[in-house]
């Protein structure tokens, strides 16, 4: 329960404290991987010795991964137009599906780094091995902690917690579901193609 | 209300989700810190006034295996843990940890935090900090000794120094826990300004101290996470073998971007909620109303957003690009128009004010004089030409203490004797108040003033001794003289804790509003009751309106109703989520 049950007005109508406050957590997490990022651009520009990387990484394969997570976000879309419109079981459906896609995309993401360590790219041996594990690393994670918790979401929409009108719960895992997949769009772009 | 009876002691006292408990546990832990923090400092100012000397009692206790004397390897570390142990465990937490936690809620008119779960855990999340810091001092290779910045390589390579060792891994730990609990605090800060206000209280009704959290919060929220980023690459780095920060194909200067990224916005981190105390007392103490509200809060603005685009004034003689380091010049002198701003409107509202000398008052005072000689002289530091002879000397020591002992310390001990009262129910002696704010006011300037004419002279900070140069030798007198100075106010601060402890229990009993100030939080019982207001109050005008002309008293409480005032329009109800989780 947050204090807002207590609180005399709402100075913007339609947002609820907790989309508020997860939205200025969605702000912190950008400066996150920006401090990231530019770490990473800084490093890349400045290094006299940079692989080819179109040569070292599977970029096929990761551009399909790329296009599977894109798709986990328009089934999160369906989800959270599933509980606006009321339907349960479509709710479930289309959580299940983002859930399952997004798994997919860190199994696939696991086996692109098994290849890798094989091929002896390790986090020290040079600035590109640093950089691309730790990037794509703390990308994952995100992706990790969002499969976890579009479980728990599942798991509440099989209790029923879930309705026309509340479902904030929705709405904030889709917000999280779609922030971790522009900092791929954004990951992808400046680690594999450019 | 009800169910505060059936609340265990360790729910209330301990794990509690009030936001006026925590605020308290803020205190506390701040003061053990600020206690520690000062020890570090005795010790090495003693160290620079009679160097490799045995060092009485203390000496014994700590170095007695060495003949009790300081090794030449502590004094870095003492340099990094005195900065350390300060400014992230001692000015930010009591800053916004305590009076922020204590007094966002009260001031607005709210029952407690937007979260007061998760306020919880931004404490709690604190205590496993405190522990990693603190046992740093119990590794074999002692703590981290590459400074309060941890500039790499020296942080990076383990056998450089032997606080770069576990030390400085355990400091890195530690920071990141910080790091943490000031970016939860800080979103529900913000979320608690934005969404709790009382019915009427608008924006530009809300007091200088809110305004100053509220801003303070935002620079946490933006800044902080990028000295996180920063820390976790030098913690891969220390513990993986990554190469972020590595000598040879790493970037050495990154660190330094990154962490000025964070730590120069951190030092409005540091300021601004004191410049929002002092505007608050010195309103109250002139009996006036505060001069210019709205452009002291476009100037607190101003200071914020400039405070991003200036972090590059910090490394003028890194080898950065000449150019690059013209327009961190502009946008850092860019910065003495807000802060003057601010200055003249202090000075405005004492102008012509009743002023009533009380110790809250004189420490507010304090705060704006010694503020200033802090800024004036980060001007020169700013001028890259001055900046490339003053950088790393006597100098900087200087200017750093003049803003944040002379502007957010004595900023601390206004706000706290101010809300005492309101804290605790009783008050503190104003007499012993005014006797602890001459000693340390006066010790203060001896011991930093000083220091400007130390970096003139070349005198480089971090260095256990300097006369080992012959340059240095006549230097020496001097700072003997500072040390003694700060003997002076170290024991001075016995008064402090003294009359704070005994008024605790035998203070006089200070009723609702000692001060006959304005805000919400005076027009409660003093220690305000679990959740505060039992209605929410109905807010009618801004926080400052001393010697009104509307009523015969020279005070008019924020949610007096006078007769023909317009009440505030009703605004609907939230929207509470069901997601609503904490
Ligand atoms: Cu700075």
């Amino acid at each position: 329960m947050t204090t807002a049950d207590h609180a005399a007005s709402n100075p913007l109508p339609g947002v609820s404290t907790t989309k508020f406050a997860f939205w200025l957590f969605l702000a912190s997490e950008v400066l996150f991987f920006a401090g990231l990022i530019s770490a990473y651009v800084l490093m890349r520009i400045v290094s006299p010795s940079w692989p080819d990387v179109s040569e070292l990484l599977n970029i096929p394969l990761v551009a399909a991964n790329t296009s599977i997570l894109l798709v986990s976000s328009v089934t999160m879309v369906y989800a959270l137009a599933s509980i606006e419109a009321g339907d349960q079981s479509k709710l479930r459906r289309f959580l299940i599906a983002t859930a399952v896609l997004g798994t997919i995309f860190v199994s696939i993401q696991a086996v692109e780094w098994v290849q890798l360590i094989g091929e002896g790219v390790s986090v020290s041996n040079n600035v590109f091995g640093s950089t691309f594990y730790v990037l794509t690393g703390f990308h994952g994670l995100h992706v990790l902690i969002g499969i976890l918790f579009l479980f728990l979401t599942v798991y509440r929409a099989f209790r029923g917690r879930y309705t026309r009108t509340e479902h904030g719960g929705v709405e904030l895992m889709g917000l999280y579901w779609h922030f971790v997949d522009i900092v791929w769009i954004f990951l992808f772009t400046i680690i594999y193609l450019v | 209300m009800t169910e505060t009876a059936e609340l265990s002691f360790v729910r209330r006292y301990v794990f509690s989700t009030d936001h006026k408990v925590i605020g308290k546990q803020f205190l506390f832990t701040a003061m053990g810190f600020f206690t520690l923090g000062g020890i570090l400092a005795l010790l090495m100012r003693t160290q620079l006034a009679w160097p490799w000397q045995e060092i009485p009692v203390i000496g014994k206790l700590l170095f007695g295996s060495g003949g009790n004397i300081l090794p030449p390897e502590t004094y870095p570390a003492l340099v990094t843990m005195h900065g350390t142990i300060m400014i992230f465990f001692f000015i930010i937490p009591i800053l916004s940890g305590a009076l922020g936690n204590f007094l966002i809620p009260l001031m607005i008119g709210a029952k407690d935090m937007a979260f007061p779960r998760l306020n919880l855990f931004s404490y709690w999340v604190m205590v496993p900090a405190f522990i990693v810091m603190l046992a740093s001092f119990f590794v074999a290779t002692g703590p981290a000794a590459a400074g309060w910045t941890s500039y790499v390589p020296l942080s990076i390579l383990k056998d450089a120094i032997p606080g770069s060792e576990m030390g400085q891994t355990l400091w890195v730990l530690s920071m990141m826990l910080v790091g943490t609990s000031s970016i939860l605090g800080a979103i529900n800060y913000i979320t608690t300004i934005v969404m709790l206000r009382a019915p009427g209280m608008d924006m530009f009704r809300l007091p200088m101290t809110i305004w100053a959290l509220f801003v303070t919060a935002i620079l946490a929220t933006f800044a902080t996470p990028v000295l996180t980023a920063a820390l976790i690459l030098m913690f891969l780095d220390r513990t993986i073998g990554t190469l972020f920060f590595a000598a040879g194909e790493g970037q050495v200067i990154l660190w330094q971007h990154l962490f000025w990224f964070y730590s120069h916005p951190a030092v409005y981190i540091m300021i601004l909620p004191a410049m929002g105390v002092a505007s608050d007392i010195i309103s109250t103490f002139s009996r006036k109303p505060l001069f210019g509200y709205k452009p002291m809060v476009y100037s607190i603005m101003a200071i914020a957003a400039l405070g991003f685009t200036v972090w590059g004034h910090h490394m003028f003689v890194s080898g950065m690009n000449p150019l690059l380091g013209l327009t961190f010049m502009t946008s850092t002198m860019l910065i003495a128009l807000p802060s003057a701003i601010k200055t003249f409107n202090w000075l405005g509202t004492l102008w012509g004010g009743n002023l009533q000398l009380r110790a809250p008052m004189l420490n507010a005072l304090a705060f704006v004089s010694t503020f200033v000689i802090g800024g004036l002289s980060g001007i020169f530091s700013a001028a890259t030409p001055v900046d490339i002879f003053l950088h790393d000397t006597y100098w900087i020591v200087g200017h750093i203490h003049y803003v944040l002992f002379g502007g957010s310390l004595f900023g601390v001990f206004a706000g706290v004797q101010y809300w005492f009262p309101k804290m605790f129910g009783r008050m503190m002696s104003d007499g012993w108040g005014r006797i602890h704010f001459i000693l340390t006011f006066v010790t203060f300037n001896l011991i930093f003033l000083p220091m400007f004419v130390l970096g003139g002279y070349g005198m480089p900070r971090r260095i256990a001794d300097p006369y080992v140069y012959e340059m240095f030798t006549n230097l020496q007198g001097l700072n003997q003289f500072m040390t003694y100075a700060l003997y002076v106010l170290a024991l001075s601060q016995f008064i402090l804790a003294g009359n704070f402890f005994y008024s605790l229990f035998r203070g006089k009993v200070a009723g609702k509003n000692p001060w006959k100030a304005n805000t919400l939080e005076w027009t409660l019982d003093s220690p305000p009751p679990h959740e505060n207001f039992e209605h929410i109050p109905t807010v009618y005008r801004g926080p400052y309106e001393y010697s009104s002309p509307l009523v015969s008293a020279d005070w008019l409480a924020q949610d007096q109703y006078l007769d023909g005032t317009k009440p505030p329009e009703v605004m609907p109800a939230p929207a509470v989520s069901p997601a609503a989780g904490d």
